[in-house]
């Protein structure tokens, strides 16, 4: 039995209270509050209609607007039944916490390393949460750690927070 | 068999021991293989057989740097990566000569942003550039015939490595032409 989009609602919101749906071209987004993440991303695993049992990517968007700037997405697939969503969650600038799904999906562990190293969110619970490909010290002059996919980031990174081999 | 008999019989060749050694040199470069990224690929064909180095004497890829004297660096070098390229660098045992294989590895390339070294000559001595994303081989062996034109212009230095020598430096092994 193919799985519908109001099949994935369904299970979605008979967890969380809060999903807003966003369809387009029949892909489906569900949009939750931080509060209930992992209770959806639980359900939308374990639930056996729905089976969203790979994690393809997280990474986030830093829409530059006060309040809720950042939006983290997480990208599942089910490969039972060939299906992929969606499911986005805002981050205050002002509180730059998630908890982690690690626990949920091990691929995570990875996806959130890189993506707390471009924008900063915090997975709390998360077992090894170091930089992913910049260097450990990437901070500017003031001692400010520095992350190169925030809009605010020059695109050709700030003067001397990474330094090059002397030339002899 | 006198000397004289035997000088007419097999011949000679009168030379200098310095143009031997730069002759020596120039026709058996042994490349180091920096291959970071796509322009690796057309280093592969360089050292192949239809491109095939191994007529400049090139053909040896050395994957010690300890055992080479030309460092090709063939790909995008990140801020991250610079370091190790400087590492590797400074393992070759002098005279050493480098390649800055296309235009990533020049001047950064369309990389123009916060990760990419907008060229290694920033921390590099580079005795060529190769431009083209990627260039082709045929580029490579251009480059390569120049760095041989640059070996047989340069003049060897003969250390007396006797009990007078003394501490020798990097900047006396190198003499600009």
């Amino acid at each position: 039995m193919a799985l519908s989009n109001n099949d994935i609602i369904q299970v979605a919101k008979a967890v969380a209270a809060d999903v807003s749906v966003v369809e387009h071209h029949g892909d489906l987004t569900l949009v939750v509050k931080a509060a209930d993440l992992l209770d959806v991303l639980y359900e939308l695993k374990d639930n056996p209609r729905t089976t969203f049992n790979l994690l393809i990517d997280i990474t986030a968007i830093d829409w530059a607007k006060p309040g809720e700037r950042y939006e983290v997405v997480y990208f599942l697939s089910s490969l039972a039944n060939a299906a992929r969503l969606r499911v986005k969650v805002g981050v205050h600038e002002d509180a730059l916490h998630l908890p982690t799904s690690v626990d949920v999906w091990e691929a995570a562990n990875w996806y959130e390393r890189e993506t707390y190293d471009m924008y900063g969110i915090i997975f709390d619970g998360h077992p090894d949460l170091r930089r992913f490909y910049m260097p450990e010290d990437f901070m500017d002059e003031h001692g400010t750690p520095l992350y190169p996919l925030r809009k605010d980031f020059p695109l050709m990174g700030i003067p001397g927070s990474l330094p090059l081999p002397p030339k002899d | 068999m006198g000397l004289n008999d035997q000088i007419t019989r097999d011949g000679f060749v009168t030379t200098t021991v310095e143009s031997l050694i730069t002759w020596a040199q120039k026709n058996s470069l042994w490349p180091m293989p920096m291959g970071i990224s796509c322009c690796a690929i057309e280093m592969m064909a360089f050292g192949g057989p239809r491109a095939d180095s191994s007529r400049f004497g090139s053909e040896r890829f050395s994957f010690s740097p300890r055992q080479a004297d030309l460092m090709i660096v063939a790909g995008t070098v990140t801020y991250k990566m610079s370091w190790v390229v400087k590492k590797i660098w400074d393992q070759m045992p002098d005279p050493k000569w480098c390649i800055a294989m296309g235009v990533c590895t020049s001047t950064g390339g369309m990389f123009r942003s916060y990760p990419v070294v907008q060229g290694i000559d920033l921390f590099l001595p580079v005795d060529a550039y190769v431009s083209g994303c990627p260039p082709r081989p045929e580029a490579l062996i251009k480059a390569l015939m120049y760095i041989q034109e640059k070996v047989a212009e340069s003049k060897p230095q003969l250390i007396n490595l006797g009990k007078d020598s003394g501490d020798i430096r990097r900047s006396d092994l190198i003499v600009t032409p």
